[in-house]
């Protein structure tokens, strides 16, 4: 008799009906397009704020350098004492004050330079004063040496590689961050993934096992079907969550933008109009070109169907590791113990995924955690719009699939004892024993 | 009486700890049987095992003159132990969920459901939660649950255990019912008076190992001990008791009478029978109680596990 359904039906049921879950599910977007505004708020309103600094200037020759800009305001002060400057920079709550003494020899200024302020100042705004300062004592030193400032800046070149695949497309740079954006979402959305609804499962395991329901259960349904019962209609309550958030989060999207359209451009932060501005001059043109190309020429197809059956398999992979968890235990205190190896492959993934594939996605040590089955799902995610041959990746699926059969096989031997055993603080020798009975 | 269940030698071992021992137990149709043993006898295992929940490691069990196999879950009704029912689930919904899984189709669910929440006087209950729920109440439900399928087969592990007194006497009709219709009942419980009031067979399960099996009038025929209650009024009741000593073997015996008998226990030995005992005793004075002492469930259960231990 195949019950499978009837069981996936209320599982899914059971959870897309809990009240948590109904909350959770149209609360989530809001809480997060309310952070992305109130972190926008934010940093536009730090921003803002013009830095302002006095500056003495007993050289007189930086006057003409120090220019305001709309983030920092440069004051040049008279004669006095750097002592009663400091007090007075201090009362009137300026962002620091700037002592150049005089010298005679230009290579004096490499040290005697001084900014005072009563926190320690942005590092922007120290190497800011440091380029400026450098460029005009370098400028200053040359015409000291009859150097002719104006040849000199003639010759500079500036070179900018092209980046060409074999195929003798133009890539960018961009496409590379683009690259890893589209690995690191998938990547990380897989964690996310496991993380939450394999615990979901795991609970609904315990759950079963603390209602006492499980016996009139399997007296009449196999526990490996109420096994995969229970992750296919999770990982459906899962799937159902996540389209709601896509579509709630788009139509919220677009709903806020148009209330608040114009506050919104407002919003941008002078980053993003510098781009705007840089987007305008024909070279920058020319690279946004490249980098849809690069969107264009990602391996679409192939990353989506390798997100089916990476994700699909990763789950299925460590929600039956999940439920045997569940299976184990008898209250959720006492999963402790047992979420090490979990957690330990899925967050081994994601550093792989981030400081390896970034440094070299062809690397070995990206293709062995690509192969490996617990990492596999989210580090080969994450390698693959960086182009993976093909049977790499079909190793890797047939090896993904393989060991999540081994899994649910070992874990089912686990979840038959062990939804029976009550009161036993299960051990990693006593799940072995379960195993071969 | 054909037999509905039939075990044959069945073995099952944890590891390597012995739980049955070449166990055979015959079920017959239409019976209600108690399954008696101490606690961790392995009573609960052998259920198990009739619910293909575990299988044993040698040893055969046929239902109905066919090896046990998944689809007879649909005939076995399992009311175990350790039981409960989901908590945040309404209770029709519930019901109808756990009847689907016995391969009910949802209308002939929903059509029993409706005639056993009548009989129990529960209708009203279906939109409720498990949770808002009395314990007794959810036991009602989960009794209704477990027979809803009408299976040949009736497994009650401790089931009056929740149940008031008013509530324990509806099950055990509805058991004795269900029974008259045809089931056929396993009855497992350390509940002694019980098992006198309803068994008809019984099995005696003792670490691993059957002890005993048989119809229960057949047991005690085979426990009697051949001992009469006797009260008797007589001129001089302390000469007639040293006269009773020379000739029977007497011991202290417990029962209540009007007058101011001699009462007594009365062992017969020596192919002594009731009618030689009760002429012995017409001739000596008025014979007002006269009854033979028929072994107790309790008292078989009891002899037979220390006979067992030493």
């Amino acid at each position: 008799m195949n019950h499978l359904p009837i069981i996936i039906r209320r599982e899914y049921l059971n959870r897309v009906r809990n009240r948590s879950f109904i909350i959770m599910t149209f609360l989530s977007p809001l809480i997060m397009i309310a952070l992305i505004a109130v972190v926008s708020y934010l940093s536009q309103l730090n921003n803002d704020k013009v830095r302002e600094i006095a500056v003495l200037d007993e050289s007189g020759i930086f006057e003409e350098v120090l220019k305001s800009d709309e983030k920092n305001k440069f004051t040049f002060v008279g004669e006095t004492s750097v002592d009663s400057l400091k007090e007075e920079v201090k009362t009137n709550e300026l962002y620091g004050l700037l002592h150049i003494p005089a010298a005679d020899d230009l290579d004096q200024y490499k040290k005697n330079i001084t900014f005072y302020s009563e926190e320690s100042p942005s590092i922007v705004v120290i190497d800011n004063l440091n380029d400026v300062i450098s460029q005009e004592l370098t400028d200053l030193k040359m015409v000291q040496n009859n150097v002719d400032l104006q040849h000199i800046n003639n010759l500079k070149t500036r070179v900018n590689v092209r980046i060409e695949n074999f195929t003798g497309e133009e890539t960018s740079e961009f496409g590379s961050i683009l690259k890893l954006i589209f690995g690191g979402f998938a990547g990380y959305l897989l964690f996310m993934f496991i993380i939450i609804y394999g615990n979901m499962i795991m609970r609904s395991v315990i759950e079963e096992k603390t209602n006492r329901i499980i016996e009139v259960i399997i007296s009449s349904v196999k526990p490996i079907q109420l096994m995969l019962g229970k992750i296919i209609g999770t990982s459906l309550a899962g799937i159902t969550q996540f389209a709601i958030w896509v579509v709630l989060g788009t139509v919220l999207l677009f709903v806020v933008s148009a209330i608040l359209g114009t506050s919104l451009s407002e919003l941008q932060s002078p980053q993003q109009q510098m781009l705007m501005e840089q987007a305008s001059d024909p070279a920058m043109q020319n690279k946004i070109e490249v980098a849809m190309r690069e969107v264009l020429n990602l391996p679409l197809t192939n990353l989506v169907i390798a997100f089916l059956f990476f994700f699909v398999g990763g789950y299925l992979l460590y929600s039956s590791i999940y439920a045997a968890i569940g299976a184990a235990v008898d209250n959720e205190t006492d999963t402790q113990q047992f979420m090490m190896p979990i957690l330990m492959p899925l967050i081994l993934a994601v550093y792989v995924g981030v400081f390896t594939v970034i440094e070299n996605p062809h690397g070995t040590v990206a293709t062995v955690f690509s192969m490996v089955p617990l990492t596999s799902p989210v580090v080969m995610l994450m390698r693959i719009p960086f182009g993976v041959p093909l049977w790499q990746q079909i190793v890797s699926v047939l090896l993904l699939l393989g060991t999540f059969l081994l899994t649910a096989w070992l874990a089912a031997k686990i979840y038959r004892v062990g939804i029976l055993m009550y009161g036993k603080k299960a051990s990693y020798k006593e799940l072995y024993k379960w195993i071969k009975y | 009486m054909r037999d509905l269940l039939v075990a044959e030698n069945v073995t099952k071992r944890f590891g390597d700890f012995t739980v049955l021992n070449n166990v055979s137990i015959h079920i017959p149709e239409g019976s209600i049987y108690g399954l008696l043993g101490p606690n961790g006898a392995g009573k609960t295992t052998f259920i198990r095992i009739i619910n293909q929940i575990t299988y044993p490691d040698s040893g055969s069990v046929l239902l109905d003159g066919e090896t046990l196999k998944p689809e007879h879950v649909r005939n076995i009704g399992y009311l175990p132990e350790e039981r409960g029912l989901y908590k945040s689930m309404k209770v029709g919904e519930q019901a109808l969920y756990l009847a689907q899984l016995k391969g009910l189709s949802k209308s002939e669910a929903r059509k029993q459901l409706r005639y056993w929440f009548e009989r129990l006087e529960i209708g009203d209950w279906w939109n409720k939660k498990i949770q808002e729920l009395s314990k007794g109440m959810a036991q009602k439900i989960q009794f209704v649950v477990t027979v809803l399928h009408r299976p040949k087969l009736l497994i009650f592990d401790e089931p009056f255990s929740g149940f008031d007194p008013i509530n324990a006497n509806r099950i055990k009709d509805e058991i004795l019912h269900l029974r008259d219709q045809g089931a056929t009942v396993i009855f497992s419980t350390h509940r002694m008076e019980s098992v006198e009031e309803l068994c008809d067979h019984i099995a005696l399960i003792n670490k691993s190992d059957k002890l005993l099996e048989g119809k229960l009038s057949e047991v005690k025929r085979q426990y009697r001990t051949n001992t009469y209650e006797v009260g008797i009024e007589s001129e001089d009741n302390k000469r007639l008791e040293k006269e009773l000593k020379e000739k029977f073997q007497l011991s202290k015996a417990n029962f209540k009478t009007l007058g101011n008998e001699l009462k007594t226990n009365i062992h017969l030995q020596n192919g002594h029978g009731p009618n030689d005992l009760l002429s012995f005793l017409t001739n000596r004075g008025q014979v007002s109680h006269f009854v033979e002492l028929i072994p107790s469930v309790n008292d078989i259960f009891i002899r037979t596990v220390e006979n067992n231990r030493s």
